[in-house]
Formats: structure tokens, sequence, C-alpha cells
């Protein structure tokens, strides 16, 4: 049963850890706005989620093997790297910064709402396994 | 949690960007002094930004990586009167370019916005996870 209940907030716990990923990328560009050859990053969100759900699903993900008594089985979970990828820019400028600042901030208050999003999933379906549980 | 380390990111860069502004209103007010408490005449100072690198995972937030003497020549004045002027009768006055302190200005305070902006949805998302589940 708990594992059940494990799984159903587990697709949006693992979105949660890839926006909130994706946030501090984007954040990065806005801060970096002005600084020379300083070249945008963003996460592919697709990939970073996918790969982040197989890595939750501990079997199919990559795991550390635990070859001794003492070792501690590691979940690799989402790796800070997993589909971070460079932006292309839509107009280069001087300085080799390819920083756009409006997509950026658009990019950011599209993140922000669907982090939010997800939080109000994870609230929704725990106020429903309450209801489920007490009846 | 990436979200923390979005605090130190937007700090660092409201930072650096403080400091660019500090830079601007020295040129800005020491656009005509011809000369300075060691007898050399104003340079135009300029703020050099840095990417570095900050929390674990991928995190980047900006530095200052210096301050540096803006290289273009100095403006020649013809003042005989003055008592700076060379023999022929020119004061040598510094290099600063308003019109491009203003602009700077204006792009650094730009940035200090955006910066604090993002600090605040930052603030509201955190505050959101916090009371998840309530």
């Amino acid at each position: 049963m708990l594992n059940r209940l494990d799984d159903l907030l587990n697709f949006h716990t693992q979105a949660l850890r890839v926006r909130d990923q994706r946030q501090q990328v984007l954040a990065s560009n806005i801060a970096n706005a002005d600084t020379p050859n300083y070249k945008a990053r963003d996460v592919d969100f697709k990939t970073a989620l996918q790969g982040a759900l197989k890595g939750a699903g501990a079997s199919d993900g990559m795991t550390v093997a635990t070859t001794a008594r003492g070792h501690i089985a590691g979940n690799p979970g989402m790796n800070a790297q997993t589909g971070l990828l460079y932006r292309t820019p839509a107009q280069g400028s001087v300085d080799g910064n390819t920083v756009d600042m409006d997509a950026e901030r658009a990019a950011f208050a599209d993140n922000a709402v669907h982090y939010e999003f997800n939080l109000t999933r994870i609230s929704q379906q725990i106020k429903s396994m309450l209801a489920v549980i007490q009846g | 949690m990436s979200l923390l380390d979005i605090f130190n990111v937007a700090g660092s860069a409201m930072n650096a960007q403080s400091q660019r502004l500090n830079a601007v209103a020295s040129n800005l007010a020491n656009a005509d002094s011809a000369t300075s408490a060691n007898g050399e005449v104003y340079k135009a100072k300029q703020v050099v930004f840095a990417a570095t690198p900050m929390g674990e995972d991928g995190a980047t937030g900006v530095s200052v990586a210096g301050v540096v003497d803006d290289p273009s020549p100095m403006k020649m004045v013809y003042d005989p009167k003055n008592p700076l002027a060379n023999e022929k009768g020119y004061v040598t006055m510094p290099n600063v370019n308003v019109v491009e302190e203003m602009v700077n200005m204006i792009s650094a305070s730009r940035s200090y916005q955006s910066n604090a902006e993002m600090m605040n949805t930052t603030k509201t998302l955190l505050l959101k996870t916090l009371s998840l589940g309530q």
C-alpha cells in the first residue's frame, strides 16, 4: 500500500525536481545577462524528466554497484547534467553572450507556473488520499 | 534543493550590478575632474564581470573579475587660463563618455531589477513548497 502511495506521488515529485533544476539554470542565465562570453543554457525538460523517472525507478536506472556488505545502495536520481544544453542564440551579441533576456524571463515565469502546478497536483493527490483513508 | 541556490546566484548578480552602478556613479561624478589627490587626471573605471560556479549542481553566479581603467584616449580641452594647461594651452580632461555611462546606468539598474524579481518569484515558490500538503 505504502509503495503504491509512493508511486502515486512519484511522477509529480520527479517533475518538481526537474523544474527546480531548470529554475536554477534559468536563474543563472538571467544573472549572467551582462557577463561577456557567457553561454545561456537550458534543461531539455522531456529528456531530464525521463531520466529522473528512470533513476527513481531504481532497477532500470544506473545504480551504484554494492560489492561489500557496508556499501550503501545509491540512487542516482536526476543527474544535474541530464539534458542540460546550450541555447541557440536568436541574435548574436558583440561580447559573445548568448542570453536573450526576454526569452529567459518568459521561460523563468513559465517554469515557475509549472512548478506551482506540480505542487498543486501533489497537494490534491495528498488530499484525495486522505479522503480515502479517513472515509 | 536548487531553488535555494537561486538566492546565491541572484544575490551575486545584484552585488555585481551594484558595483557596476558604483563605477558609473564615480565616472559621472568625476567627468570633469582634471586632477586628483595624486595629481593625475581621472580615468574612467569599468567593471569586468565573470561567470562563477556556485553550489554543486551547475548554478552559475556573477563575480567582479576586476575594475579596469578605460583605455580610450583622454579628452583635450583648450583652456589656456586653467593652471593645469600645458604649454599649448590644452588641459587633459577625463576620458568619461557621459552618454555611454548613462546607458550603462540604465542597463545596470534593469539587470538589478530582473534579479530582484527573480528572488521574489523564488521566494514565493519556496514558501508554497513549504506549505505543501496543508
